[in-house]
């Protein structure tokens, strides 16, 4: 009887702290959701800021963001791949491999701000980029290689080992076999991939700050080698900095839910992807 | 010959895939090289801003001071030479700021003209005098003996109980504030989301519903997506003020609001982890203990647990290093006071939010440039520690 008595209060302590956990955090999104959607309108997407960030919109902060993402994704996510096939496909369990895990596992945990300091070392003073979408598309694309390459590997390690055998035997090359067999049926996980670091680049700020993000630029970037404002660094600049704190909060509020609208967005899809493509293997 | 073009393209192939797999292992050392290159040279520098120059009265003893007390006499904290180890004499400083109290602008001269024999004149005849110029204004030859000031040394950097890198005439630079900051932050953090997140994790694999589960799973996740500064304008709204009213303090800008907005955003981190790992645990054990006629709760307390605590430690450590590496949701809640924290209710300030506060209006190369990013060499090597730990838990999970 005891033990029973014991059991339900321990379970029922677990319970009501699952719920409570799950219940702030829908706050937080409601709360965001809530507030957000009073300031956005069609205005607020497509116009430039005016008066001191308190009024008109963020385009040039939801372009630039979609500059950054798009540029990094261009340099990080071939790299990536590549590198997952040669994880997966290439590379015996050895000490070179494991050594490789270990840098990548590395770099996935250096803190943001880290990759802040060595983008501006690196790309903005030593290769003279300046400040620019490319010095920041570059250090965000580092920061996300370690997620394509290990969802890159974890999609390989999902295709049957028979199909490779099959190709094999039909006499094709390893090469071949990994373009033409492996590759295609691992690619919709590999896009999970993408999409979720794709979500991950569009809400980083730190590496952001001292790369590329402007404090108030209201135009639109026009090369790589200018600067531009981005959601995440917009909001913060709202947030803490601005001219008019008060005067600016509704602008905030809509800044903070397009943000986590576009990042829900590609996390999402990038689960929906993964249920769907998960669903095809099973019937193979 | 079609044989040796194919040879010859896979072999291509192979060396451009093992270059891309190359690319992280030199992103993690060419970080490491360029974090020292730039922050190494601090400890070659003098805490004294480029071209400013400390003299004192010949017959002063005092010919050596450390930076504190440099700072200390120029706060006006330290009055008089007995404290530093010379004579009783008061110190009487001239500087920028006290000239006035010294000179009329007629007795200056155009543009200063005058200033550097004025200098000489007030070495030459006041006993405790401390003057402190820049190069420029300074006579030619001093008629008074220039202050030695030390390098920058490692354990006075790490030792320094105030971060002051703007403060005249030498920067205060010491990071022991900032490294408790951090530690204070993030232990809270983990004080707060380590009983919620194991908790939640155990209710999620093994007291809930699967159906339950498959719905709360996903919220979780989707929850570790979302950026950190809309946690940290959330916690500027919501948590700052609340803090403030509940305790009745005078900002609500505090330790305690950094902790619980960490916490917040490294529970998805903890409760995956930790939630993987429990399930991970073979069906086998647990119907073992179950025959024996344990109850559900008494096999996750004495089998499951034990089973996948190298797992759950693992998501624990990751969940502190992604909390002490955490910078914009901290920099908005936790007050930014370069002070040493004494209490949770109390501003503090963290490594990265100095680091990202800071490194924007520092001029290249300086002191405080070089002091920074040494900052960022504490915080990587924090990170590495933490990193081979997790790997090393992890590993003695496989040897089992």
């Amino acid at each position: 009887m005891n033990k029973k008595v014991s059991e339900a209060i321990a379970f029922g302590i677990f319970r009501v702290l699952s719920f409570l956990l799950v219940g702030v955090l829908a706050l937080i999104l409601l709360f965001i959701i809530v507030r957000g959607v009073e300031a956005i309108s069609w205005d607020f997407l497509t116009k430039m800021p005016s008066d001191g960030m308190t009024s008109g919109g963020i385009l040039p902060a939801i372009v630039g963001t979609l500059c950054l993402m798009f540029g990094s994704i261009v340099f990080a996510f071939p790299i990536g791949v590549l590198s997952g096939i040669y994880l997966n496909e290439y590379l015996k369990e050895s000490k070179l491999k494991r050594f490789l895990r270990l840098m990548t596992n590395n770099l996935a945990g250096i803190p943001s701000i880290v990759f802040g300091l060595f983008g501006m070392a690196l790309f903005v003073n030593k290769l003279n980029f300046g400040d620019s979408i490319l010095a920041g598309s570059l250090t965000l694309g580092l920061m996300v290689l370690p997620v394509i390459i290990r969802t890159t590997e974890e999609a390989l390690k999902m295709v049957p080992n028979s199909l490779r055998v099959a190709s094999y035997a039909l006499g094709a090359t390893r090469l071949q076999t990994v373009f033409r067999i492996v590759l295609p049926i691992g690619m919709p996980n590999v896009l999970t991939g993408l999409i979720l670091s794709m979500g991950r680049v569009s809400g980083e700020t730190a590496p952001i700050l001292f790369t590329v993000a402007a404090y108030f630029l209201p135009k639109l970037p026009t090369s790589i080698f200018d600067q531009t404002m981005a959601l995440p660094y917009h909001l913060y600049v709202l947030v803490t900095s601005g001219t008019n704190i008060e005067a600016s909060r509704p602008m905030a509020y809509g800044t903070a839910l397009v943000l986590v609208i576009m990042v829900l967005i590609f996390n999402l899809s990038a689960n929906l992807l993964r249920r769907k493509f998960s669903k095809k293997v099973k019937l193979k | 010959m079609n044989k040796v073009v194919r040879k010859y393209i896979e072999n291509s192939v192979v060396s451009v895939l093992f270059t891309s797999s190359l690319v992280t292992t030199i992103t993690v050392i060419f970080i490491t090289f360029f974090l020292f290159y730039e922050g190494m040279g601090l400890f070659r520098e003098k805490p004294l801003e480029a071209d400013f120059i400390i003299a004192v009265n010949k017959s002063n003893t005092v010919k050596k001071l450390d930076n504190q007390q440099i700072g200390a006499v120029f706060n006006q904290d330290i009055t008089n030479w007995k404290e530093l180890g010379g004579d009783s004499l008061p110190i009487e400083i001239l500087s920028l700021y006290t000239i006035e109290n010294y000179y009329s602008e007629e007795d200056l001269g155009e543009d200063f003209s005058l200033l550097p024999q004025k200098i000489n004149e007030f070495l030459e005849q006041t006993p405790g005098a401390i003057v402190c110029f820049t190069k420029a204004f300074m006579p030619e030859k001093i008629h008074g003996d220039e202050i030695h000031i030390d390098n920058i040394e490692l354990l006075q950097f790490l030792k320094g109980k105030s971060w002051l890198p703007t403060s005249q005439p030498v920067a205060q630079l010491g990071i022991l504030p900032l490294i408790l900051g951090t530690l204070w932050v993030s232990l809270g953090a983990i004080l707060i989301a380590l009983p919620l997140g194991v908790a939640s994790a155990i209710y999620m694999a093994e007291v809930a519903k699967p159906k339950l589960r498959n719905l709360l799973k996903p919220v979780i996740e989707l929850l570790s997506g979302i950026p950190s500064v809309v946690y940290g304008f959330f916690g500027l709204i919501i948590i700052v003020p609340f803090i403030q009213q509940l305790f009745n303090v005078p900002v609500g800008e505090t330790a305690l609001a950094g902790s619980i907005v960490l916490a917040i955003m490294a529970l998805p981190t903890i409760i995956t982890i930790s939630e993987d790992a429990i399930r991970t645990t073979p069906l086998a054990l647990r119907e073992a203990s179950l025959a024996l006629g344990a109850t559900r709760w008494q096999t996750v307390l004495r089998v499951v647990i034990p089973y996948s605590k190298s797992g759950i430690s693992a998501g624990i450590i990751l969940g502190i290093g992604r909390a002490i590496g955490e910078t914009m949701a901290v920099l908005m809640v936790t007050g930014n006071a370069g002070t040493m924290p004494t209490s949770f209710l109390q501003p503090v300030r963290t490594i990265p939010a100095t680091i990202a506060a800071e490194l924007g209006e520092v001029p290249m190369g300086g002191v405080h440039y070089k002091a920074l990013f040494m900052l960022g060499i504490i915080l990587f090597l924090i990170n590495m520690i933490i990193n081979i730990s997790v790997e090393y838990i992890k590993k003695g999970r496989v040897g089992r």
